[in-house]
This record gives structure tokens, sequence and C-alpha cells, in this order.
């Protein structure tokens, strides 16, 4: 793979309900953050790549909403349909084609907007399972249940994550929850569906994410640090939840393994300084590590009691407080890729992590994380 | 430029979108409605290249992409793969909480279907139960021509 | 321009009819992705990535890369959705391109698809507009287009007739593609006393509504060759969604046609369209458009498209036949309608197209229409393209 870079980041504060703030607002202020960081201006974007989703943003061509704030008028510009991750690979593939020098890439939904578990209700088959009633919250559990069975975590070890990641983003401005909570706060909280309590849960949040990539060439003609792009993967697994093994996953794996390879990294679990992943719910956090290669099987509970994966341990994850602390669907892959630059780059304010010069950020579309899309980030070419 | 929104409170407008559909089943997933509705019999279709049996069928398989020509009868009975009890309200529910939703791998069955199960107590479920379809008195030929899951007696 | 060279090495698409109730959504993917492969003569495994396009609200399914992998053949492959509204199945194409042209992928397959019949697909469509500004005064699809058509007319003196004289072009190349949905000719009086639906569109000016998918694969210089004795490399692509909201719109002209089209010909050094070009495949979703784009597009200039499509130019036979597929007044399963057209291009450069074949096509343009007044668009080529 040629050499790309990320440059430039850009983020709005992740909140409960942006009242004040239309797509395209959240999209204005985003994508001249990230110009900004970047020391460019909008005519130094080559192309655009927006990712939303219609079913979230209650429009269909949900694109059209942020076009224009993201400066593509007069520009090459498409749209992906999934998580950030995915579509920054699109944008990605834009630069690698030779087509273009510098891609920005935007991602956004607003979760306030609509009632989040019809929303994901209508992600199951419509002949089948959709009558049935379930959403991304009573799947979620029946992966959880699983995963917990097959590998004996317990609800303690999966609360401990919450503790964790919700403690982080005391340290981070732009999180929804920063808080201070104890195992027993989390065991206690509503039980919304077995085993998942509520604060096992992420919540549904607004925000939005850009960010710049540019090729080897125009990578350091606006900023002196940008973070490089080592590999990068994704693949799905089996649709209907009743195809898979819902306690493993075996398209991250999968993904992880393409992208480790990309990346020339042999030892992940070594190599890897910091990571950012997708913790919709608590035991995800777990099952992602593991997938990844970043814990033993079925370890990644009692590794986390050890303290290797908090900000000061061998491994941070979600320093940043990740998608427990708030959840911005579609913009979440991509901000989790903002804060692996971050970290890169030492500009992670309170929550830096020491020595990051290897990241990893994943990002995932569909119930109970069936396609996954990994990114590995370095400091050095 | 000062702020527009300083005493002011933001209008919001609500609406809601109504689009109405309806879903074609196609001939693969009608024969298995049918089946359940006049048979009360659970059918599913069998890869002959790699001899995997689905259930919900499917017209062709997903790995070997060959038409599933072969149609079998799968037992009624299963075994539980995993579960969740729904104890929120959630907006998706069909009925009031707490709801229970499990895998259950039928017997012939190399996939698992995807129910709620009932007249058990939350406590008393655990993965690997032996389950039975109940059917429904009344048939429409949908999934709820079963009406649920209940544990084997 | 690219480094890497990308050509189309195989098609596939459903026969194309207004319902399809014998097939889920899914099912009628794997019907076009199946077509695609014997096409190419290439089995599933040998595909390594996979980009799929449609329009969410017209079927009601949200995540439709996931949900779709029984058919499209995602298990256990990355699969990724791009979807820009009309313009989907054009922007499908462009996506294949780069993900094949990156190296990270030497096959692609690409998917387009829709199943009008299973929504409103007006109650559909007015969600793409903005809730505040535009939706509530937003007339369906066709408001949009009576509005450029009115534009037009009234700058250049162009008449209903005219526009009729596109969809009886379009309707009677139809009956030379056994995949186009409406296989039957109309005259121009048929045209003009069909019920008016917004002044001046007819109903025989408009496209239907249609149930149909399209596959195409895309492999790199060096596999593309031993995979097809002819393959239809990819020149170039361009797009422009160069509006948000309706009132910003500039009626009368397709601006973004006209900057897409530009950038487009000058990457690919082709200063004089009308002579360099030997078919397009234009997404045009109504009768009008057939005369106004085309003139957006470089072909002839501002005011001159009625007389270059009643001079028979455009017919099959002509100088620069038009839409030899019958276009999207025949046929218009929305996600895939761009992609189709793209295929369409593809089975003419591959020399393919059967009765609908034009001789001699060295180059072809396909696009995409759709959104608040967009365009996406292909350059097709026999040769290889000089980059």
């Amino acid at each position: 793979m040629d050499r790309a870079a990320i440059i430039g980041l850009g983020m709005t504060r992740i909140e409960a309900n942006k009242v004040r703030d239309t797509f395209a607002d959240m999209a204005w202020e985003a994508v001249n953050k990230a110009l900004s960081d970047a020391g460019m201006t909008i005519d130094d974007i080559d192309n655009v790549v927006t990712t939303s989703n219609d079913f979230w943003d209650g429009r269909t061509i949900s694109c059209m909403a942020v076009g224009d704030a993201s400066g593509a008028k007069h520009k090459n510009i498409s749209c992906c349909e999934g998580d950030g991750t995915f579509g920054a690979f699109y944008g990605l593939t834009r630069i690698l084609s030779g087509s273009y020098g510098t891609t920005l890439v935007t991602a956004h939904s607003k979760g306030s907007e609509s009632i989040s578990s019809l929303i994901t209700n209508a992600s199951f088959d419509p002949i089948y399972d959709r009558g049935l009633g379930m959403d991304m919250i009573s799947a979620s559990a029946m992966q959880a249940r699983a995963y917990m069975n097959r590998t004996k975590t317990t609800p303690e070890q999966m609360a401990l994550v919450s503790v964790k990641n919700h403690g982080n983003a005391i340290r981070n401005p732009y999180a929804q929850l920063p808080m201070k909570i104890t195992v027993d706060d989390v065991l206690k909280s509503e039980m919304i569906a077995d085993p998942l309590h509520k604060l096992d849960c992420s919540p549904v949040s607004d925000g939005c994410c850009a960010i710049i990539i540019a090729n080897e060439d125009r990578a350091t003609k606006y900023t002196k640090t940008p973070v490089w792009i080592k590999g990068v993967s994704f693949c799905s697994d089996s649709f209907f939840l009743g195809d898979r093994d819902l306690s493993q996953a075996p398209s991250l794996k999968a993904a992880a393994k393409k992208a480790y390879d990309m990346a020339g990294i042999k030892n992940p679990g070594k190599e890897i300084d910091l990571a950012e992943l997708y913790d919709a719910f608590s035991y995800q956090e777990l099952m992602w590590l593991e997938a990844l290669g970043l814990a033993g099987d079925g370890k990644a509970g009692k590794e986390l009691e050890d303290g290797r994966y908090d900000l000061g341990g061998a491994l941070p994850v979600n320093a940043s407080g990740g998608l427990l602390s708030g959840h911005p669907v579609i913009a979440a892959g991509l901000i989790r890729i903002a804060e692996a630059v971050k970290q890169i780059r030492g500009d992670a304010g309170k929550y830096q992590a020491d020595g990051v010069r290897l990241a990893l950020a994943q990002g995932l579309n569909g119930l109970c994380g069936q396609s996954h899309c990994v990114w590995i980030l370095g400091k050095d070419k | 430029m000062s702020d527009i929104f300083e005493n002011v409170e933001p209008m919001v407008y609500k609406s809601r979108i109504n689009v109405p559909y309806q879903w074609w089943a196609g001939e693969t997933a009608s024969r298995f409605f049918i089946s359940l509705r006049d048979d009360q019999k659970i059918l599913g279709t069998k890869c002959t290249k790699c001899g995997k049996t689905y259930v919900p069928p499917r017209k062709s398989c997903p790995t070997c992409f060959t038409p599933n020509e072969e149609w079998k009868e799968v037992s009624s009975v299963g075994t539980l793969v995993t579960y969740t009890v729904v104890r929120r309200q959630l907006a998706s529910l069909p009925r009031k909480a707490p709801v229970i939703y499990g895998l259950i791998r039928l017997e012939g069955s190399d996939t698992s279907l995807l129910h709620i199960i009932d007249e058990v107590k939350p406590e008393d479920i655990n993965i690997g139960m032996k389950l039975q379809a109940k059917f429904a008195g009344e048939r429409k030929g949908n999934i709820f021509d079963i009406e649920y899951f209940r544990p084997l007696k | 321009m690219g480094k890497r060279r990308v050509a189309i090495v195989g098609t596939g698409q459903t026969f194309h009819k207004s319902h399809r109730p014998d097939v889920n959504g899914q099912e009628l993917i794997h019907e076009a992705v199946q077509s695609a492969l014997n096409d190419a003569g290439m089995k599933i495994g040998d595909i390594d990535a996979i980009v799929i396009g449609n329009m969410d609200h017209f079927e009601g399914i949200n995540y439709v890369d996931c949900w779709s992998v029984d058919g499209s053949g995602g298990v256990m492959k990355p699969i990724i959705k791009l979807t820009t509204g009309g313009t989907t199945g054009c922007t499908v194409g462009i996506g294949g391109y780069h993900m094949v042209a990156s190296g990270i992928f030497d096959k692609v397959l690409v998917i387009g698809w829709e199943k009008n019949s299973e929504s409103d697909t007006t109650g559909a469509i007015t969600t793409a507009f903005d809730p505040i500004w535009d939706r509530l005064v937003f007339a369906g699809a066709i408001s949009g287009l009576a509005a450029e058509a009115q534009a037009y007319m009234a700058k250049y003196g162009a008449t209903d007739k005219d526009g009729a004289r596109v969809s009886v072009r379009d309707r009677k190349h139809a009956c030379n593609n056994p995949h186009a949905q409406l296989r039957k000719e109309v005259t121009i009086d048929e045209v003009l006393a069909s019920p008016m639906l917004a002044d001046p569109i007819h109903l025989l000016d408009v496209c239907p509504r249609t149930d149909g998918a399209c596959a195409v694969i895309m492999a790199c210089e060096g596999i593309a060759e031993k995979l097809t004795p002819i393959p239809d490399w990819i020149w170039g692509t361009a797009n422009r969604h160069t509006y948000t909201y309706l009132n910003d719109t500039a009626f009368g002209g397709l601006d973004s046609m006209a900057e897409a089209s530009k950038e487009l010909f000058k990457k690919a050094g082709i200063r004089e369209p009308r002579k360099e070009l030997d078919v397009i495949e234009l997404y045009q979703p109504y009768s009008f458009a057939g005369i106004i784009w085309i003139e957006d597009m470089g072909i002839v200039p501002r005011g001159k498209g009625a007389e270059y499509i009643w001079s028979g130019a455009t017919d099959m036979g002509g100088e620069l036949p038009i839409n030899p597929s019958g276009g999207v007044i025949a046929c218009n399963p929305i996600g895939a309608t761009g992609l189709i057209r793209c295929a369409e291009v593809a089975l003419q450069i591959m020399g393919k197209a059967e009765a609908r074949q034009v001789p001699d096509v060295n180059l072809g343009v396909s696009t995409g229409f759709g959104g608040c007044f967009w365009v996406d668009m292909i350059l097709h080529g026999k040769n290889k393209p000089a980059f």
C-alpha cells in the first residue's frame, strides 16, 4: 500500500441533544476545525466523502444535508452509509487510486432526533425477524450472554469497562458522560436486557467528526506531524444472528489479521501501544480486544482487572472515554480514528498516554458487530 | 457576531416520517410460512455442496453460492443457544416487558432460529435447555404462526 | 489521473419488472451477482471486496450492506455501502473503480439494486429534502424536473413535442433490450395524449418504478485481460453534487452535468465529445432531460438539443446513439439504474450488446442523476487509457 497520512481532525462535542445544531451546523463545525487543525483551507481539499445513515437522519439521501457544509459544491464527492471508519476507508482509496491528493472525510448523526430502538429494529430482516421486536440492545444482550457463557467473563468485569471509560471521560472535554462510578453502581443500575444494565450501555448521542487524509506528497505540506496509515481492512460476518456464533467475532479477527499484515505487525499484543475500540456496550470492549489478538482469548476481563487497559497500563484502551461516554452512531468510528491520531501526535491533553507510536482504531456496522473496520496508525512512516 | 440564541429558546420542529412498506417474501420464504400456517411444520433448505441446513430457509447457500434445492423438515424441538430477558419497555417490543428472546438450534438445522420464549421464569432459563415450538391456534403465514418457544415437557 | 488501470470484466442484470413477488431483496441481488460472475467466468471466492448501493427508504431496511450478504456474497468478505440517491448506481461504479485502483483489492464486485414495488416511492423520496425549508412544498421528484423543463422551454422555445420525441426514441430502443421493463414503442401522439403529471411532463415522458438489480465486476490491469478478451477500461470518473436546497438550484440547465463533464473530458483529453464519443447511456429520468442535459454535457451548444434529437443523430444508426438500452424511461430500479447505465456501456465496449449493439464503440459515457440535481459520470474505453 502506498503511503498516506491523516493530517487534520476536528469534532464537535458529543452531547445528548444538540438542539441548536442541524446536521449541516455540526458538519460546518467539524470541517472547519479539521481545516484549521491541518493549516489548510477548503481549496486545499481535493475531494470529499461524507458518512451518514438515512434511517438515523430520517432523510433519504442523508448525505445531502451536509454536502454544502463540507465544501462539496464544486468538488467530487461521495457518500458512504455505515460507520465512519468505512467512510474513511473509501476516502483513503480515492487517494491511493492516484485520483486525489487530499480527501476530507466527515461522519455524523443526531441520535436525539429519533427513537433509536425503532431505528435499530429496522436492521432486522423484515420477513423473518423484524416483527419479533428486537433492537440493538436486546440483540447485543444475547451476544453478551453468549460471550459470558463461553469465556466465563463476569458481570463485574463487564462493569469495570464502564467504570474505566466513564472515568477516562472526566479528562476529555468533548465527552458527553464523564462519571466517577463503581462496579457496584453499574450492577445496581437498571437492568435493561439481561445481562446489560443501563451503565453497560452507551447512550444515544449527537455528534460529528471530520478528518483529512493526504497522500505522501501532500502529507507534509501543511502540518509537521502527519500520522501515517499503516494498515486498514474491513470484513463482514453472516447476517442472520442464528447463522453466527455470537460469542465470537470472526470478521473482526479476519480484518485485524489483514490490517496487521499490511502494517508488518507480528505480535499485536506487544506492538500496539494504544487502542480506541467500539465499546457500544461494556462487554464489546472485552470481546473486541480478544478478537483483535490484543488480549488472550477469554482473558480480557482478567487483564482489565489487572490494569492492563488503564490509561497508565501497558495498552490503554479508550483513554478518550470511548462510546460508553458518548455514542453518536456513524461518527463513532471516525472519532476512534481521530482519538488515536491525537494520541500519536501527543495532542490528547489530560488523557494523553505515554509513548504512543502505534495505535489501533476500530469501527463496526450492523447488529452485534457483524462488520468491522480496523485501522492501524503510526508515528513513523 | 453575537449569539443569536441568547435568551431565545431554539425552535424544535416535530415531525414524523410515514413510509408504508410491503415486502415480497419471495417463493422461498412463502413456502416456509405456508408450511407453518397449514402444516405446523418447520422447513429448512439444505446445500448439497456443503451439507448445511438453513433455517430460516435460504434460496441459495450464502457460502457456496449455489441454489439450495433440497427442502427438509426440521424438528420443532431445539436447544437454546443464547437468550436475553428484556426488562425495559423498549420501543421495538411487540408487547409488555419482560420479553424473553432466544436463538434456538432446532434438531436437524445447522443455524439457529430467532424467536420469543415463554412459559418459563427468567431465573429458570439456561443455555443448553431444550425448547419446543408452540404453534398459534390461528395462523396467518408469518413468524408468529409459532407463537413462542417453551421448555420441552 | 490514476496509476493502476481498472476495467470492467463482467456484468449481470436481472430482467427488470414492475414487481418481483417471487423473490425478496437479497434473492434479487443474488440473481444479478450470479449473472455477473457467470459473464466474467468467475466464482464468488474470486471476489476480493463488494460495493453495494440502494436507497434505504425504498425498501425500509437499515444497514443494507450487512443485510444483503447472503445474496451479495459478502459473508466473510469486505463489503461497503455507498449511497447518494439516484446517482447511487454510478456512485458505486466509481467506488468500485477506486477500490481496485487503490491497489488494496484486485477484483471488486459492484452491486446496485432497488425493489421499488415495496414502498411508496414519493413518500420515501420526499424525506430527501430539508424538513424545515423544502419538504413541505416538495411535490415529488417530478415537480423539480417540471420546473427545469419549464425554465428551459421559456428560454429556448422548446415544446412538449420535443420532449415526446426523446420518449419515442428511448422506448423504441428498449425493444432491443431483453432486460428493460417497458418494451413497447410509443408514438409522439401517444405521449402527448398521456395524462399530464406536472406541466409539461406527461406520463409517457417519465420513468416507471421497477424492481431490479445490476452487478458489475471490476478488475485491475494484468488480471482483467486474462478474464475477458475485451475489457471495458475505466478512463475516468467525475461528479458534482452541486445543490442541497431546491431554492438554490438554477433551473433550465444542469450545472452539475456541465461541471462534471468539463472535468471528465479535460482529464481524458476529449475536446469534441460529439465527435469522439461513440455512445452515451444517459441517466435520463424524464424526456426533456434528453434535450437539456446533452447541451450541458457539451455535445451540442445551448438551445440546440431538440434539433439534434430530431435529426436522428441520437437514434440507433445515428452519429451518436443515446440510450441504446432504452434508458431510464423504459426501466428504473433506482439504486441499480446508474449502474445499469455503466453496465450497458460496458456491454457496448465489450461487443456483448446483442440486438442493441452500436457498431465500433471505442469511447462511451455512462451517467447517474439524482438528489438535488446531481450528476455522476464514468468514461469508458476499449483501449487502455494513456495515464
